[in-house]
């Protein structure tokens, strides 16, 4: 049997798909969830995890350094990475959504919309026909609308409790997100029967968590 | 655009230094060894062609293509696939003189890249077309040829996944009715997309057996045994019979003695609309993304006006470099250093030298500024300068 490397997004993912995998009886290290290590071996498992942005958790399944990863929906819509997108693991749910300041209409001529996921924003508008300028930031959207930068942000929401706080309201829903296994196009052959087991424990579990 | 520095190259365009240059020429020469031995003839058609008629049927994306315009206005493309100009030659000339043909090209082909930086837009592909002949026989031919190939150029761990798309149009065909909606799912497919298929068969009004059949298709990947369970899953015999072309094939290929490399993956759709039968990819341990791929293509011969079956593979050579562990080392080149007086026995050395096989460069030592510094590079030395004669042999 090889070795499979796995790509784990840091952060808000992290716990709940380090929860999942022990849940599926994963021995996964507690030096995983504290450590500042980079890359983590578990020879027990036959496993050996790293830590990644979760943006990147898809660039580097693609190129094949892991043969499987954990990425948000959100991610793989916005990066289009040549990858299995193999199981609907079901944790971390959220949705991308189109907020703004209260009681405001877009204008007219080509309103700003302020982003992480300049892709995804821009397909979606394109979609329902709107002409905006997309505008991509790196991080607190939230702040675009309130300094004027934009009319509307495109952005992640979980329970819309920073949106409120920053006083802004959602608009229109874009997609449902929840995190996915995905999985190289040459490991998913290469290494078929590791990775056959891997997706069939965690589809057990994640069956058992849905029926509960 | 900022000022371009002078080394600067078009993005995606790449220089092949000389060690590189060795490797690659060992593992092109193994390869096109192996496809001549099989009878398969080299040729060779214009980087150019009309955006109209190769640029249109080929299976890259009109996005991926390098356009240009000729004198009279026309659009070139510059060819992103070696298989629609080989269609067109075969169509135009040579189906006329045999059929059927077996034809094989080592060129580079062009694809624009849109993401990131550095990717190839520039590659050399190596493969081969069996045009004009609809037998199974071709099928596994190219297969076992493939599995040869990549033998010769020096790969072990290699794995080859067979897929049909008969039996995805037909099963789909019988559940969905309409191409419309077979397109759908197949898109999610061709996306690898397995969440989206799973999420999409269960919106679908449809019976829970039939979105049964539909999801039970995924996991139809692995050895012979999944042909049995794809058996339950079709009805009517179009299906069937794509079936029994897989099996039919894998026997061919357990003939041939290279089954050990071929698995069965059955939602494996490699483009949207080109292929027309077997379709396969094939993968090695160490790059991330398949070295080559192929399969049966009965339509494309069609558009340039002579109807013809046609099956074949082609192989990226720099992703096979890529899963060579080890780059040849350079063999290195023999130093003859003389100074101008001793010129004619230089001469000699190097010629006799050169006639026994070996690489011999021949150098003034007045030319080099730093005798040491250049001799280093090379394999060894012998110097015929003033009085003294001797080597490092």
């Amino acid at each position: 049997m090889s070795m499979l490397t796995i790509a784990m997004p840091k952060g808000r993912i992290f716990e709940e798909a380090a929860a999942l995998m022990r849940e599926a009886g994963y021995k996964l290290p507690l030096e995983l969830d504290e450590s500042r290590k980079l890359i983590i071996e578990v020879p027990e498992e036959n496993m050996r995890f790293f830590l990644a942005k979760p943006m990147d958790v898809a660039t580097y399944v693609e190129h094949g350094v892991a043969d499987v990863g954990i990425a948000g929906k959100d991610v793989l819509l916005e990066e289009e990475r040549d990858v299995y997108e193999l199981l609907d693991l079901k944790i971390s749910p959220c949705y991308l959504a189109v907020a703004g300041l209260p009681d405001t209409s877009l204008n007219e001529v080509a309103p700003k919309i302020a982003t992480k996921y300049p892709t995804v924003a821009s397909a979606y508008f394109r979609e329902i026909g709107e002409q905006v300028e997309i505008i991509k930031l790196n991080g607190s959207i939230e702040l675009a609308p309130l300094i004027g930068l934009s009319d509307r942000i495109v952005d992640i929401v979980s329970t819309g409790q920073t949106l409120r706080e920053n006083g802004l309201v959602e608009y229109e829903t874009i997609v449902e997100i929840t995190s996915r296994l995905v999985v190289n196009p040459v490991s998913y052959r290469m290494k078929n029967k590791e990775i056959s087991t891997f997706v069939s424990r965690l589809t057990e579990t994640i069956e058992e968590k849905a029926v509960q | 655009m900022s000022k371009l520095l002078m080394f600067e190259k078009p993005v995606g365009m790449r220089d092949t230094l000389p060690h590189i240059y060795e490797t690659k020429r060992k593992v092109k020469e193994a390869a096109e060894r192996a496809m001549r031995s099989w009878g398969y003839r080299f040729i060779e058609t214009p980087a150019l062609e009309y955006y109209e008629t190769v640029g249109d049927a080929s299976a890259i994306l009109d996005r991926q293509l390098f356009k240009l315009l000729d004198q009279q206005g026309n659009t070139l493309v510059l060819r992103p696939d070696m298989t629609a100009p080989i269609a067109r030659v075969a169509a135009a000339k040579l189906l006329k003189e045999r059929v059927p043909l077996r034809l094989a090209y080592s060129a580079s082909v062009y694809r624009a890249q849109q993401r990131e930086g550095g990717r190839a837009a520039e590659f050399e592909q190596i493969g081969v077309e069996m045009i004009g002949d609809d037998t199974i026989s071709a099928d596994a031919e190219v297969i076992a040829l493939l599995v040869s190939v990549m033998k010769e150029a020096g790969l072990e761990r290699f794995q080859l996944s067979l897929g049909h798309i008969r039996f995805t149009d037909e099963l789909f065909r019988q559940i969905l009715g309409t191409e419309d909606r077979a397109e759908q799912l197949r898109r999610f497919l061709y996306e690898k997309n397995y969440v989206g298929y799973r999420e999409h068969v269960k919106s679908l009004a449809l019976s829970s057996i039939d979105k049964q059949r539909l999801l039970q298709f995924l996991n139809l990947s692995g050895g012979l045994d999944c042909l049995d369970e794809a058996v339950k899953l079709i009805e009517g015999t179009a299906g069937i019979e794509a079936l029994d072309e897989l099996k039919t094939v894998y026997s061919r290929l357990q003939e041939f003695g290279v089954d050990e490399y071929v698995t069965f993956d059955l939602p494996l759709v490699s483009h949207m609309s080109y292929y027309t039968g077997l379709v396969f990819e094939v993968y090695a341990d160490g790059v991330g993304a398949p070295v080559g791929n192929g399969g049966r293509y009965n339509d494309l011969l069609e558009k340039f006006g002579r109807p013809a079956g046609a099956t074949g593979f082609g192989l990226r050579v720099d992703f096979l470099l890529e899963a060579l562990e080890q780059l040849e080392e350079e063999a290195g080149v023999h130093c003859v250093l003389f100074s101008n007086e001793r010129r004619v026995e230089a001469i000699q050395e190097a010629q006799k030298r050169r006639a026994a096989g070996e690489d011999v460069l021949l150098q003034d030592v007045a030319g080099v500024e730093d005798v040491d510094t250049f001799t280093q590079t090379c394999k060894s030395v012998t110097f015929f300068v003033g009085k003294s004669t001797g080597g490092t042999e």
